[in-house]
């Protein structure tokens, strides 16, 4: 090997350091991320599998078997599936556009500099998140009750009362509004903070060129804000289909599974009834697939149209 | 034109004022109602009563032991805190220290995890929790504060808050300090930690948030009505035949105080540690 003797010194001389450093970091990386990966393997992977392999067995409580595909079979015959899926998709499809628009909305309208209480508004919508889903479902419940506050609200205007609790629609939309409310505000803090990295001078040069609100709104706001509006639907798909606290807090999943819903059918199925783990397991596992299905659907749709 | 403009204004105006009462309004109702007792509540009484002491009372003495869920739901929410923000953050560091293909692989496994809904997690957590109490260990089995506090002590989410946030953090004062030979771990509690302060806060609330509010697996691991938590004396004070919502009011006053009091005292780091996943 021939060359400059004095860049074959230097190299000599780095490489080795240079080599050993980077050694010495990987080690020290896998040494820090070691017991984060041993504890989420095993309360999240493991648990997982061991759900997995669960819903193929049968039995009840403590004995159970290999039943094969028993359990799935026995899905499409359960009527409180079907009732838990139907309703959870009539939160899905209501209550989440309605939520994310109204977010959008508000958002959109606080970003403007020139409003007046501006924080003061931000912080009375936000609020609502600092309440535990125990303790708003509960102020719901005794609002919302047949003979609560708003329905002698109601009366007061001459309006006949909402049985609330006691109808199946009713109490739907009460779950929907309930809902609503707590995480609204929660939205839109992920819609004001996207609407801020967003560079005041495009909108200028829009407003240069004539752009009216609207048109401010659907052609910049709106797409510029895409990956935030794709994320917050997500999440809210995602809370929708494990939604439990509100469900059983203010209905009790009732009147007749009115509202119950699949978290809540499977907590059944396990504590109130005869337990069940087998058939709860494979209850759950709808929940992963649905989970997986929508988020891959909506990753789609949102990556798609971003091109 | 003009004239349009202020009806417009006028529109935005109201309907941001009825949306500020509608989130405002329940808070209201509840302040109202832990002073009025269960007859007045019921009748709709909207102004302030005189029963408040009373409902305290009834609170503390109705044989639901809400004075120890207190101290139960606080010492599990500081635990779980504490080694939930240790754990996360060495991960979230590590991944970053230095970065190659397969730590990066194994970082969006750990991601997966976040999909993983509970309810399919809920069946074998209690099963494996059951089983060490039954084989003898009862420390670790059901009804402990080991069973509740342990499968929230790392959580994917942390560690990606922990890590996105890593990344601004100055390298060039890494490499300075490990020029002048201080080790990782050195490196990470004299000046990682300081350093990263503020995402040690936003962090530390959204976990004790997470952990006061819990219902699904408290509700599912502490069926001993002495090792209860705040959410489940509220609940079961909820479902019985004739709530008391004077004192079911004035619980969830007790049980809103905490984080009220973060959110209005620390309000940049609670709105950062919500938002942390976006970044």
């Amino acid at each position: 090997m021939s060359g400059n003797p004095n860049t074959v010194a230097k190299q000599r001389q780095n490489q080795p350091n240079r080599h050993s450093l980077e050694k010495r970091l990987n080690r020290w990386g896998w040494i820090f991320v070691s017991l984060s990966i041993v504890l989420i393997t095993i309360f999240v992977f493991i648990p997982m599998i061991g759900a997995l392999i669960m819903s193929f067995q049968t039995g009840k409580g403590v004995n159970m078997h290999f039943g094969g595909l028993t359990n799935y079979i026995r899905l499409f015959h359960d009527q409180t599936v079907g009732k838990a899926l139907g309703n959870t998709f009539v939160y899905l499809i209501f209550q989440v556009p309605v939520m994310l628009i109204l977010a959008l909305i508000i958002s959109v309208l606080l970003n403007d500099k020139n409003l007046k209480g501006r924080t003061f508004f931000r912080v009375a919508i936000f609020l609502p998140c600092i309440t535990s889903l125990v303790s708003y479902s509960l102020i719901m419940k005794s609002i919302f009750s047949n003979d609560g506050i708003f329905n002698q609200m109601l009366a007061n205007i001459g309006l006949s009362p909402i049985m609330w609790t006691t109808d199946p629609f009713w109490a739907k939309v009460l779950i929907i509004i309930s809902i609503t409310w707590r995480w609204t505000g929660y939205n839109m803090i992920f819609y004001l903070s996207g609407m801020q990295n967003i560079e005041p001078s495009i909108y200028e040069a829009a407003e240069i060129d004539g752009a009216n609100f609207l048109q401010k709104l659907t052609h910049m706001t709106i797409p510029l804000l895409k990956p935030i509006i794709l994320f917050t639907t997500i999440t809210s798909t995602i809370g929708t289909l494990q939604l439990f606290d509100e469900v059983q807090n203010i209905t009790q999943g009732g009147p007749a599974n009115g509202t119950i819903t699949i978290s809540q059918y499977i907590y059944n199925l396990c504590f109130k009834y005869t337990p069940n783990f087998g058939y709860a397991a494979a209850v759950a596992f709808i929940v992963v697939a649905l989970t997986m299905l929508l988020s891959i659907i909506q990753m789609k749709v949102g990556g798609k149209e971003n091109q | 034109m003009k004239k349009a403009n202020r009806v417009l204004l006028t529109l935005k105006y109201l309907f941001l004022i009825i949306a500020s009462f509608i989130s405002v309004f329940p808070f209201f109702w509840m302040v109202i109602s832990a002073t009025n007792n269960a007859r007045e509540v019921n009748a709709g009484k909207l102004t302030f009563g005189t029963h408040f002491a009373e409902n305290l009372g009834n609170l503390f003495h109705s044989g639901l032991n809400f004075g120890p869920a207190l101290g139960n739901s606080a010492l599990i929410a500081a635990i779980t805190t504490v080694l939930a923000l240790l754990i996360s953050s060495v991960a979230g560091y590590g991944f970053e220290i230095f970065r190659n293909k397969v730590r990066d692989r194994v970082f969006n496994i750990l991601l997966l995890s976040m999909m993983v809904p509970f309810c399919a997690l809920m069946i074998p957590l209690y099963r494996m929790f059951s089983a060490a109490g039954k084989a003898g260990f009862t420390g670790i089995g059901l009804n402990t504060m080991f069973s509740v506090i342990v499968p929230y002590i790392c959580t994917a989410f942390l560690i990606f808050f922990f890590r996105q946030n890593t990344k601004s953090f100055p390298k060039d004062i890494l490499e300075a300090a490990r020029i002048d030979g201080l080790n990782e771990m050195k490196i990470f509690t004299h000046m990682y930690m300081p350093v990263m302060k503020s995402t040690y806060a936003a962090g530390a609330i959204i976990t004790f948030m997470t952990s006061w509010n819990n219902y699904l697996w408290t509700l599912v691991a502490l069926q001993d009505p002495q090792k209860r938590t705040v959410p489940l004396i509220l609940s079961a004070m909820g479902s019985s035949y004739t709530p008391d919502y004077g004192m079911i009011m004035t619980g969830i006053v007790i049980a809103t105080l905490p984080t009220g009091f973060l959110f209005f005292m620390m309000q940049k780091h609670f709105v950062a540690g919500m938002i942390g996943s976006v970044k």
